[in-house]
């Protein structure tokens, strides 16, 4: 941003990133459309934090929303990364799969709902382990399901990004749509340190965190199908285009090509991330 | 985790619900919805213990000037006595808008 135009044009940028997922949620929906489900008041709080001395949000971090996209009816499931890191418990994971099979039963039904997951999390919530994992199984088998009928869209903004298992259900998606301050990855840097120690990676280095693991890396190497901006109105922009965009093969459906991509690495001397965008960025 | 109640003496019934702010590091919610009574109630579950009487005095400097017959929960990860007020502030402005 080295001229005054551009200085104005960032400040006059509404971020993305800096709002709540609840305010997410309206940001994607087409204005005035926004209705919430199993909200706050409803009070499906996790039974498990307490007993183990951790206050508990009424929503347990997890806002469901239904609206429309386009004109279209949409449901919006937007993970608040603040509450717990955004990590799925058993009543979060139960908000996040309910919404996608009720969907997935009208599609079957032939009333096509646009799902969005708005992504903000490091995945299974310690404190609720398997129960937590079985949820996040149920969201990769609906994902999987609704996909045939309808794009499944998922953004992933930052700063928190999407870890473990949820990083599954980000490539399960039909669009993955990412900023340049998202992560995304299978384990979280501070996880690959205290595994394989410092040698292997740094944690508090975040250039190299996000030269690895950062959206416009992911972008680069082809696990992310958007790059944009921190911009509510671009990402809200890039939604509304994926549901209209020609089908593309699912990631998780082309595997040969990615076993392929292995093949070109030697885990002996992994190349550098630059590196590794030259020799799959194509591919 | 301490949970915490207190109860004050209200001027004017509440018409709505409101929801503000995130259980998050530093960060507190705060759901607000009409009383069952003629008094305001407030729940708190706080992450950290033996504050109650900091507690207090946040809310008597709240409800000296709000007056609404509200059943209020606060869900506290670590607020500190300024952020508390401000989130009830923006509780009561959202009652208001």
């Amino acid at each position: 941003m080295s001229t005054a135009a551009g200085r104005e044009r960032f400040l006059a940028r509404p971020s993305f990133i800096e709002l709540d997922a609840r305010e997410r949620s309206r940001a994607i929906l087409d204005s005035g459309t926004f209705r919430e489900l199993a909200g706050p008041f409803d009070r499906l709080k996790s039974p498990w934090l307490p007993l183990q001395g951790v206050v508990a949000q009424a929503d347990d971090g997890v806002v469901i929303a239904r609206g429309a996209i386009d004109g279209q009816p949409a449901v919006v499931a937007s993970i608040e990364g603040a509450y717990q890191g955004g990590s799925v418990g058993e009543v979060s994971g139960a908000k996040l799969a309910g919404a996608l099979e009720l969907a997935l039963r009208d599609a079957e039904l032939g009333r096509p709902v646009r799902p969005v997951l708005l992504l903000e999390t490091g995945g299974v919530r310690l404190q609720e382990a398997n129960l937590g994992l079985a949820a996040i199984a149920e969201v990769h088998a609906a994902i999987v399901a609704l996909r045939r009928h309808v794009p499944v869209v998922a953004v992933v903004a930052g700063l928190v990004g999407c870890f473990g298992g949820m990083s599954l259900a980000a490539a399960l998606c039909s669009r993955l749509i990412v900023t340049r301050q998202a992560r995304l990855g299978m384990n979280g840097p501070e996880v690959i340190e205290q595994e394989a120690g410092l040698a292997e990676l740094d944690a508090s280095d975040r250039a190299l965190i996000w030269r690895l693991m950062g959206g416009e890396q992911r972008h680069a190497t082809g696990f992310a199908d958007v790059l944009v901006e921190d911009d509510a109105e671009a990402i809200a922009a890039e939604v509304r285009g994926a549901f209209t965009a020609a089908p593309a093969t699912p990631r998780s459906e082309q595997v040969e090509a990615l076993i392929a991509r292995l093949a070109t690495i030697d885990a002996a001397q992994p190349p550098e991330p630059a590196a590794l965008r030259t020799l799959w960025g194509s591919s | 985790m301490e949970r915490l109640s207190f109860t004050y003496p209200a001027r004017e019934p509440v018409a709505r619900r409101v929801h503000v702010g995130v259980v998050g590091s530093g960060d507190l919610e705060v759901l607000l919805e009409p009383s069952s009574d003629e008094d305001a109630h407030v729940a708190v579950t706080t992450s950290v213990d033996g504050f109650g009487t900091v507690w207090k005095h946040v809310l008597d400097r709240f409800f000296a000037r709000f007056g609404g017959a509200a059943a209020i929960e606060i869900n506290d990860f670590g607020a500190t006595p300024g952020v508390v007020l401000l989130r009830l502030e923006q509780a009561a402005e959202a009652l208001r808008a």
